[in-house]
């Protein structure tokens, strides 16, 4: 008994959306225009919450308590289309499937991404390509939910590169700045890169489980027990290298920091809230993989603290209000990636939510500063704001208090899960939990920086708002900033009644962790936590929350009271200042040591060894020999009559030698005499 | 002598003379500078062949190799007059009338 | 008497053919080519072609060289000069010639079905016993239309000779024709 979803539809609507807006946009009146890119994410997002309404009369049903494993009788939907390829022992097919994860990055794609359109119409409606943006924003949406639905790896992919196209043409989108249109091509080849990875993991699995097909895999990899590391590894990090690409982890993260030059809204939807977060979502689907090789998930942890770490410590020091939100979104994918490395996706993916919403909030509320202050970005030039734009202040504090982890907001319960779940996983766990612990930290600190520099203290420079911000701009934000604070409630976990929380827990009792993460369980395979318990938990969870605190206090010391803290310190540790200012010279080394040689070898060893000498001479010998012959021939025509008649005589002793002269007979002759004489 | 008065002329004498013939008019077409010499050369090609089928006329009693050499003789001179109606409009235009000078056709 | 008559004859064709070669004016090669052709007109009196012999002095002889003449005179053609040779002429075209004549002698000398010439032996032994009869017979019963077809052919000729030969528009002024229809 399974209603008709539909899931074509969720792609479908915003794709119609694009070749309106993108075909006759520039001839519709403006209020077409966004009507029309309004009604497809929403009527996408309404489908959405029909499979979600679908889905939920189906797991409503429990299961038998005795089994302990968390069930649910929804299988994963599947539509399929037909066949796309069908080549000897390849086979595959148009499919979407609509299972617990996909369903709950749809709902985050489908809603967020419907409220940065709202947005949008306020922040971009004096912009000249205004029908042009709203084309590319429903184009990426398009490829998105093609991403999240696809069933196989290879439509994964066509979202995966589409979403990519869609990043490069919004990054790019004033392509007068050269800058700008510099940062869309940088993003598009290190995305490149990564998608390499992810094209050779999939050779590797078509080659070794001839499918595709994730359900398939997984059924493959469960049956046979020999599958654990050697190839399973290979594939395995190969599909890392592309979510690092595309969900810029080290070292293809280089992209991220430049793609801000892109409309801020763009920067929250697809560098924030949804494209970046691909590359996770494509680990939690392909964790059968992961799970089976317990070196790639030791390196996707690794790889996770390192960038959280190393991105945070460049946040500490940028001065551009959206750099310091875009180190903050590439620490904090380092976290979701962590919570991957260990087993524990649903921690993963409740950090990719509720990090969407805040990190959305945090980076709309930049737009809105940016906005009202007629496109200044700089920090140091901000101050005193908090007067002139109570409800951006107020949803930026919402914002910042959630990304620190403080509770109850959305942040700390998804952290928390993430550090927990790191913990307990031994002892490069712990070393893990502790660079978490860090880098949040770090996170609290610079997040709270951005908070004082910007809003609180005197006003600095000519920053007086000039436009006031509109309601289409002020209702996504409120939107978001409440999903902030209740964003995280879905994960609380049951407490076992010891503490005196228990009465608060039993208030919430009937959303728990174990629910959203038995709910994610089917997809995502339920976690690998041994040997925890609640106290563990709240003790590192007040660990967390300490660290948060400490950071604040930090912050409001350096930028609140003593205004010249910040100069002192970056006095005394010059070296490292400028190391971290210049953001650890990364560009500067990659564009040393990949960009230059790359350069060189096309100047030099295609454009003059293959294209000039080779190609050319090939090219220049043809002709050559064409004048050549053409020149020898020319010699022929003289135009002298008695020639052309030398020439016909000729010939016609030709014919006539060749018409009278019996020459098989002749040539037996010769080949007789040539006998006779060799035998004497 | 007798013998000498009565013998007859094998017919592959009359050919060879039309084939020597037919040389000469070849070598003279390219041996010769004159534009009208040459063209003297070609109706001289002509004769001989014309001599050839008077020959096999004669041989095989065959009338049609006699009225063929009569076409032969209409067509030549036709050819003849239009001929040098061409080698007139030619030295017109060039003034002269040596065959190596008339290179127009030269690439 | 036949072989007398031929050898003298043929003698004086091949004679006249090389004086046409080795003459530089071509007023004396014109006459060459006149002993040539009457010449020839007697070896066809010889092979009993004798319409044929009188129209080859007639036509050829008479019309044909005299046309020839008064081009050259027309034309004041002077001796020839001697100026560029042709290399392809000398190393290509002998050599073909050679081989042409090489090659048709063989052929003619290796022949068969080749008897002798008759002298006085009439063509067929009807009742018809000219010469021209016989051929007049084939001509205008058989070859009727080639005949008629023949005669637009002259007209044609002497169409394009009056046009290629006639003034165009000279530095006289009018391009009146010379040479009526």
């Amino acid at each position: 008994m399974i209603l008709p979803l539909n899931l074509w539809l969720i792609p479908l609507l915003p794709f119609a959306g694009f070749l309106i807006n993108g075909i006759l946009g520039r001839r519709l009146p403006k209020w077409l225009v966004t009507t029309v890119a309004l009604v497809a994410p929403l009527a996408a997002f309404a489908v959405v919450l029909y499979a979600a309404a679908g889905v939920y009369l189906f797991t409503h049903i429990q299961c038998v308590p005795s089994v302990p494993l968390p069930c649910s009788i929804f299988k994963p939907y599947v539509e399929a289309f037909g066949q796309w390829l069908n080549i000897d022992m390849l086979h595959i097919d148009f499919s979407f499937v609509l299972d617990e994860l996909s369903l709950v990055m749809l709902l985050v794609v489908t809603g967020v991404g419907f409220l940065i359109h709202v947005y949008s119409v306020g922040y971009m409606s004096h912009e000249e390509g205004y029908a042009r943006y709203f084309s590319y924003l429903n184009l990426f949406l398009f490829f998105m939910t093609v991403l999240v639905l696809a069933g196989n790896a290879l439509v994964m992919f066509v979202g995966w590169e589409g979403v990519g196209l869609a990043s490069y043409l919004l990054i790019g989108f004033w392509f007068q700045k050269t800058s700008a249109a510099d940062a869309g091509k940088k993003a598009f080849i290190v995305n490149r890169i990564g998608d390499f990875g992810f094209l050779i993991g999939m050779f590797l699995l078509l080659a070794n489980f001839g499918t595709l097909t994730f359900t398939e895999i997984a059924t493959k990899l469960g049956q046979d027990p020999g599958w654990n590391g050697g190839v399973v590894t290979v594939i395995a990090l190969c599909l890392l290298l592309g979510a690092a690409g595309k969900s810029a982890q080290l070292p293809l993260y280089v992209w991220l920091p430049d793609a801000m030059e892109g409309p801020t809204p763009v920067s929250a939807l697809i560098h924030a809230a949804t494209m970046v977060t691909a590359g996770v979502y494509m680990i939690a689907r392909t964790h059968v993989l992961f799970d089976h090789s317990p070196f790639a998930l030791s390196v996707v942890a690794i790889v996770g603290a390192a960038t959280a770490i190393f991105a945070a410590t460049i946040g500490l020091v940028q001065n551009d209000i959206k750099r310091v939100l875009a180190y903050s979104t590439i620490s904090q994918l380092g976290y979701m990636f962590l919570g991957c490395g260990v087993a524990a996706y649903s921690a993963a993916i409740f950090h990719l939510v509720t990090h969407a919403f805040f990190k959305a909030l945090l980076f709309l509320a930049a737009g809105s500063v940016i906005h009202a202050i007629g496109g200044e970005q700089d920090l140091r030039k901000m101050g005193g704001l908090w007067k002139k734009m109570p409800v951006t202040f107020a949803v930026t504090t919402v914002g910042v208090l959630a990304i620190a982890g403080f509770p109850p907001f959305a942040g700390f319960f998804s952290k928390d899960a993430i550090l927990y779940a790191a913990y307990l996983q031994g002892a490069q766990g712990k070393a893990l939990w502790f660079v978490g612990v860090v880098t949040a930290l770090l996170t609290s600190f610079y997040m709270f920086r951005l908070w004082y520099l910007a809003f609180l203290g005197k006003p600095r420079g000519e920053t007086a708002p000039h436009h006031s911000t509109p309601w289409s701009m002020l209702a996504p934000l409120v939107i978001l900033a409440l999903l902030s604070i209740c964003g995280g409630w879905i994960g609380i976990e049951r407490t076992a009644g010891s503490t005196g929380l228990s009465r608060l827990s039993s208030l919430v009792n009937w959303i728990s962790m174990e629910r959203f993460g038995g709910f994610l369980a089917p997809a995502v395979g339920a976690g690998a936590a041994e040997g925890g318990s609640a106290q563990l938990e709240l003790i590192l969870s007040a660990a967390a929350v300490g660290i948060a605190l400490v950071g604040w206090l930090l912050a409001h010391l350096f930028y609140r009271q003593k205004s010249t803290l910040p100069a002192r310190t970056a006095a005394a540790l010059p070296g490292g200042y400028k190391l971290l200012a210049n953001k650890y010279y990364v560009d500067e080394f990659y564009g040393a040591a990949v960009v230059k040689p790359l350069l060189a070898i096309s100047t030099y060893l295609l454009g003059w060894v293959v294209d000039k000498a080779l190609l050319g001479g090939a090219a220049w010998l043809l002709g050559g020999i064409a004048k050549f012959a053409g020149a020898l021939l020319q010699r022929w025509q003289s135009g002298n009559i008695r020639s052309y008649a030398a020439w016909l005589a000729a010939g016609a002793a030709a014919v006539l030698l060749f018409v009278v002269v019996p020459w098989p007979a002749v040539l037996a002759s010769l080949e007789a005499i040539h006998f006779g004489v060799a035998g004497h | 002598m007798s013998s000498l008065l009565t013998q007859e002329v094998p017919i592959s004498w009359y050919l060879l003379l039309s084939a020597v013939l037919f040389s000469l008019g070849v070598a003279g077409f390219l041996i010769k500078r004159n534009l009208i010499t040459v063209f003297m050369s070609i109706e001289l090609m002509l004769n001989a062949v014309n001599l050839s089928f008077v020959t096999f006329a004669h041989q095989w009693h065959a009338v049609k190799g006699q009225i063929f050499v009569f076409f032969v003789m209409v067509v030549a001179a036709a050819e003849a007059a239009v001929g040098l109606a061409i080698i007139i409009a030619v030295f017109r235009a060039r003034a002269t009338l040596a065959v190596d000078r008339i290179d127009l056709m030269k690439l | 008497m036949h072989l007398i008559l031929f050898v003298v004859f043929a003698g004086l064709c091949l004679a006249g053919a090389i004086n046409l070669l080795l003459q530089s004016h071509p007023i004396n090669s014109a006459l060459s080519l006149i002993v040539v052709m009457t010449s020839l007109a007697v070896l066809y009196l010889l092979l009993g072609a004798e319409f044929l012999a009188a129209a080859q002095v007639i036509v050829y002889a008479g019309a044909i060289m005299v046309l020839f003449i008064f081009v050259v005179m027309l034309l004041n053609a002077g001796r020839e000069e001697r100026t560029l040779g042709s290399r392809t002429a000398r190393s290509v075209g002998f050599p073909a010639v050679v081989a042409i004549l090489a090659v048709i002698a063989t052929v003619i000398l290796k022949a068969h079905g080749l008897g002798v010439a008759t002298l006085g032996e009439g063509l067929t032994n009807a009742q018809d016993n000219t010469n021209i009869e016989e051929v007049s017979r084939v001509l205008f019963r058989e070859l009727l239309l080639p005949f008629e077809v023949t005669s637009v052919l002259i007209l044609i000729a002497i169409l394009g000779a009056v046009a290629l030969a006639s003034h165009s528009d000279g530095p006289q002024g009018n391009g009146e024709r010379t040479g009526g229809e």
